[in-house]
């Protein structure tokens, strides 16, 4: 199911020596990678890994302590607001309103993503359609099944097509049969071209990506094709290498 | 603009949504005004009054007509005693004793000069205060009766009179305090938890890596909040008005500057207390045991600050609802212009300017 990225399509993400300490303690320790428009990235680590601040910097939510990153050609540190605009977002917390209706929600983010009132009712009728929400366009979003939350909340964070969209844990707490439905809706999104970079500690999930990067104490332990990870560690699973590696950890939860 | 219209609807949703919430802030107003107007009332009506008289004869008859047609006292008995007395006030039947002296009418026709003992049941001090000097006024103003009657010459006769509240009614001092409270209710603690929430609730994060600028996040916080005030002081201000007959002397355009000031005011502070907090809960800690009790406590509408000690006079300087509830009983009771309460206008335009300041410092466009 693995998709060919182009090998010589642009670079939309790049962190060079990224490194980001709270206090003594460094989150992320200087590291380095590149991904290319339309590739599937996966962050794989465990709690406490760095997987977030890692995120967080690349999104313009934290300051890099050290080194330099780059998403969709603008600096992180330097022209964050560039950077917001050309991305979007989905945090592991559900991150879309409770007390809003459906079609309010999808109005809202398109409002704060400039999209005009024509734009934001062809997407909201596309999507209703596409996602089969036509029964729920007019329901609280704390109404919904949690399924069916993630799924809304990742239509809404690529609503405005941006160049990279960066999930955080998207797929916590659901069966494996939805997940498998949200990461459908992902795929369609990498082949319009929006660049995913997504953290998970689901290691199917992990099977998925076109590329993998496994955090372990905030350094890159291993970054590579899910099947080159496989031979490499002359594993079955990702599920075996990703233990492989993460024995070594030291580090606690959280 | 489009981005910060959608917000503020977004916001307006979050509030109308919100039933209970919505529902206590527009009655709170309504309940305390009413509470405040009838049952917690400083006034004290209808008081036991137990009398001694050796001998009755016109003039104390005179007197105790008056006492008994007061709203503020009720006669419930003539006692012979001080054992009597004493058993009135042990079994609570009543709270003051009037006693006149033996000759009473004798001494007052000769000497000019008569006593009249008041015992008061000071257990509540601040009622027995305020009974004895009810009493203290009716007592004087027979003595006027008197001497007007019998045309003596030289009697010395106090005489007191209430300025701008003749009748001593507590609404004129506790309609600017219930303003000021409601105000900072609503403006501080609802902006504050409100921010906070989104903070708790992780939409924070979505909001702060979108386009959209952190000072239209502010202002679509800030906007409903304001409107709710302004609802409110609508309330407020029709209720004591027509309901407790509190007039307004001076121009409801000054009253309303001075409140929108002081909206800005506490609004500012909402919006400091989110920057220093993140959970919902202490954000309400703070607004209410920081704000609200002072501005209760510490702000001249409960109790007067010329009786606090120096160091809690010091202290109510800092509490922005001393300065407003000053400012809107010059403009509301004492009928006083804008100019007059410049300084008070001074004062918050300071507190203002300060919370904005800062808070717009703290406020994390990065998460740290």
């Amino acid at each position: 199911m693995n998709k060919i990225v182009n090998p010589i399509s642009e670079i939309v993400i790049k962190a060079d020596h990224l490194t980001k300490k709270f206090g003594q303690f460094t989150a992320v320790d200087d590291i380095c990678f590149e991904v290319r428009k339309g590739e599937i990235f996966g962050f794989l680590g465990a709690n406490g890994a760095g997987k977030t601040t890692a995120m967080r910097m690349l999104s313009g939510l934290l300051i890099p302590t050290s080194g330099v990153g780059q998403v969709a050609g603008f600096d992180i540190t330097h022209q964050p607001e560039q950077v917001k605009r050309n991305i979007g977002y989905m945090s592991q917390r559900f991150s879309l309103y409770d007390d809003l209706k459906v079609w309010e929600n999808i109005e809202l983010f398109g409002g704060i993503y400039g999209l005009n009132a024509s734009q934001i009712k062809i997407k909201t009728d596309e999507l209703m359609q596409r996602l089969n929400f036509e029964d729920e366009r007019n329901k609280l979003v704390k109404s919904l099944p949690l399924g069916f939350k993630q799924k809304l909340a990742f239509a809404v964070s690529v609503i405005h097509h941006p160049q990279v969209v960066f999930l955080d844990e998207p797929t916590g707490g659901v069966d494996p049969i939805t997940r498998r439905n949200f990461w459908e809706m992902i795929y369609e999104a990498a082949v319009d071209g929006i660049t995913v970079f997504v953290t998970t500690h689901y290691m199917d999930e992990a099977e998925y990506c076109d590329r993998v990067c496994i955090l372990v104490d905030g350094k890159i332990e291993a970054l590579d094709k899910p099947g080159d990870l496989k031979v490499r560690f002359n594993a079955d699973s990702m599920d075996e290498v990703f233990l492989q590696l993460a024995r070594k950890a030291t580090r606690l939860d959280g | 603009m489009k981005q910060l219209l959608s917000f503020i609807r977004k916001e307006f949703n979050h509030i109308l949504r919100d039933k209970p919430t919505i529902m206590i802030l527009l009655l709170m107003p309504v309940i305390q005004i009413l509470l405040f107007g009838f049952a917690l009332s400083t006034e004290v009506k209808n008081t036991n009054v137990v009398i001694l008289v050796p001998k009755a004869d016109n003039e104390i008859r005179h007197i105790i007509d008056r006492v008994n047609a007061s709203d503020y006292f009720d006669i419930v008995g003539f006692v012979h005693n001080a054992d009597e007395i004493e058993n009135a006030f042990r079994r609570g039947d009543a709270k003051l004793a009037m006693i006149f002296e033996n000759n009473f009418s004798e001494n007052l026709k000769r000497n000019g000069k008569a006593h009249i003992q008041l015992i008061a049941d000071a257990s509540d001090a601040n009622t027995a205060k305020t009974f004895t000097f009810y009493a203290t006024s009716i007592i004087n103003s027979s003595q006027k009766d008197f001497s007007l009657q019998n045309n003596a010459n030289g009697m010395i006769l106090p005489e007191i009179k209430m300025l701008y509240n003749p009748q001593m009614k507590s609404a004129f001092n506790f309609v600017p305090g219930v303003l000021g409270m409601i105000m900072m209710l609503i403006c501080a603690m609802m902006t504050s938890v409100s921010i906070v929430r989104e903070k708790e609730m992780g939409t924070m994060e979505i909001l702060l890596v979108s386009p959209m600028h952190p000072i239209y996040i502010i202002l679509s916080k800030i906007t409903p909040y304001l409107l709710l005030s302004l609802v409110n002081f609508g309330t407020v201000i029709l209720l004591s008005v027509f309901v407790l007959h509190v007039p307004i002397v001076g121009s409801f355009f000054s009253l309303l500057m001075i409140s929108v000031l002081f909206i800005f005011v506490a609004l500012s502070m909402g919006l400091f207390i989110s920057t220093v907090t993140n959970s919902q809960l202490i954000a309400l800690l703070i607004s209410g045991m920081g704000m609200m009790l002072p501005a209760t406590l510490l702000s001249g509408m409960i109790y007067p600050i010329e009786n606090m000690p120096v160091l809690l006079q010091i202290l109510s300087d800092l509490v922005p609802a001393r300065w407003y509830i000053i400012a809107v009983k010059d403009i509301m009771i004492k009928g006083l212009s804008f100019s007059d309460v410049l300084h008070e206008a001074l004062v918050l335009t300071a507190m203002a300017i300060f919370f904005i300041t800062i808070s717009l410092k703290k406020f994390k466009v990065r998460l740290e």
